[in-house]
């Protein structure tokens, strides 16, 4: 029956989930550094910095995923063979790993929508438990650290949740640049076997899979996170 | 009020404050000593809060000087006017002030006690057994020992006002401020915050109140300032105040309100 349904395939299937899995990990740790970094910037009061959140805001959201992978990949592979030859190497070709090129990619575009997020989530904490915090001598690092972050949150938690799932299904994108995830390994398995309905459909299944026990997860860190909230 | 032997403990001196164009404070000045509450009234927009506000500095004076516990407070100017503040100074001085607001302004992500003990353990450095045990038995003195691992916004109005007070009491504060703490409240909750503020004043705590609560300021204040259009119109003792106040707006405000 087993062998039946992944017809041969179950061990690629698995290892490309993984793979999978572990790209979108990477980037959300990654992203989430990013967004916070960007969300910063877009409210400090450094003109320049806000200027270049805004920037770099507006650019990652207005162009393509893909074309972003792609971007990524290939001008890395670029950057790089160059930056190598300047430093006196041998001229050669130097490639981006798949896997590097994908993650950084994806995280600079969680990052991207995750610093939208972020901003309005600083924004909505209430000015009177900044103040208090301010009038109980806290400085700016122990605010932010105890305050401002953990209240920042909450707000923050439902939207990044959105974007988390997004992020999960985005991973497939990569699979354009070659790396073996989920997408890749079934995409293989199709022409291999001739049966792309019974492939694709399973990747399906699995992507689904991952997505309906991510917002599982996501639920229960929101039930935590609004423990202090009025029930209504 | 004749306790001349009673240290100082906060100078303030001809604070002005202006939003834009508008005037907030014109050189209010006032001196509190150990053990002093100091009641300030007067209409709404008449200064009060601000005034309170520039103490701890959460606002910045234009002019004036303030001085707490024998050190003054670093508020040299700028070419602009503005003042350059010592923020390691502010934060040293706010941690020995205590202050509750009108909205109470609680931290929502923490219960009660947390509230209670993170500016001990943050700010003061107090180890985290040593400031829980301080902090539940402030918020026994509040009676809110029942509710500390509650959330702020499921327990009441009064209650987190109470909890308030036994957050600004958890850093051995050397001054109390207090910004209108019933105004927020529904009148059936104003009486459990008030009998709290009560108890502090006869343990001697000193104390600086912006209030509406004219029983209140008569029964407990060591003395009474009345504040109108930014100027203090009259300070004095209670009795004088509520019972024969010299100046006619004062006269006048006292039958409005009371």
């Amino acid at each position: 029956m087993t062998a039946d349904l992944f017809q041969g395939w179950g061990t690629q299937l698995f290892w490309g989930t993984m793979v999978t899995l572990k790209v979108a990990f990477l980037s959300l740790l990654a992203g989430l550094a990013i967004g916070l970094a960007v969300a910063l910037a877009k409210l400090s009061s450094s003109r320049l910095l806000r200027v270049a959140g805004d920037v770099y805001t507006t650019c990652i959201r207005g162009t393509p995923e893909l074309l972003i992978i792609l971007l990524v990949y290939f001008g890395s592979t670029v950057a790089l063979s160059a930056a190598l030859r300047r430093i006196g190497g041998p001229d050669t070709h130097f490639e981006m790993p798949a896997l590097g090129a994908g993650v950084l990619a994806l995280s600079l575009v969680f990052g991207g929508y995750a610093a939208e997020i972020f901003r309005g989530a600083f924004l909505a904490i209430p000015a009177g438990q900044i103040e208090a915090a301010r009038a109980f001598g806290m400085r700016p690092a122990t605010l932010f650290i105890h305050i401002r972050l953990p209240l920042m949150w909450r707000y923050a938690l439902p939207a990044l949740g959105n974007i988390w799932i997004s992020l999960i299904k985005n991973t497939s994108l990569i699979s354009i640049v070659g790396l073996e995830e989920l997408m890749r390994v079934s995409y293989v398995a199709t022409s291999v076997t001739r049966s792309p309905f019974h492939f694709y459909v399973l990747a399906a299944v699995i992507y689904l899979t991952l997505t309906i026990a991510n917002s599982l997860i996501i639920d229960m860190l929101e039930t935590r996170a609004n423990r202090g909230v009025r029930r209504v | 009020m004749s306790r001349p032997e009673a240290k100082t403990v906060l100078t303030a001196d001809g604070i002005h404050k202006s939003y834009g164009d508008f005037a907030v404070l014109k050189g209010v000045s006032l001196a509190a000593r150990e053990r002093d509450v100091i009641c300030m009234i007067g209409a709404s927009g008449s200064g009060k809060s601000t005034f309170l506000r520039c103490i701890n500095l959460l606002e910045t004076p234009e002019a004036g000087s303030i001085a707490f516990e024998g050190e003054q407070l670093n508020l040299d100017r700028r070419g602009d006017g503005a003042a350059r503040l010592d923020a390691r100074q502010i934060s040293r001085i706010r941690s020995r002030m205590g202050m509750v607001f009108q909205s109470f302004n609680l931290w929502s992500h923490l219960t009660v006690l947390d509230n209670v003990t993170i500016a001990p353990i943050k700010v003061l450095g107090v180890p985290k057994a040593e400031a829980k045990e301080r902090a539940e038995g402030l918020l026994a003195k509040v009676g809110l020992f029942d509710k500390r691992f509650h959330y702020p916004a499921h327990i009441s109005g009064g209650q987190q006002q109470r909890c308030a007070i036994a957050r600004a009491l958890a850093m051995d504060p050397k001054l109390l401020l207090f910004d209108e703490p019933t105004s927020a409240l529904d009148p059936e909750l104003v009486g459990e915050v008030l009998r709290v503020m009560r108890l502090l004043a006869e343990e001697g705590r000193t104390m600086i109140v912006v209030t509406h609560e004219m029983a209140f300021a008569r029964e407990v204040s060591s003395e009474v300032l009345f504040l109108h259009e930014g100027k203090i119109e009259e300070r004095n003792t209670p009795e004088q105040i509520f019972g024969n106040p010299t100046s006619e707006r004062c006269r006048r405000f006292l039958q409005r309100v009371l």
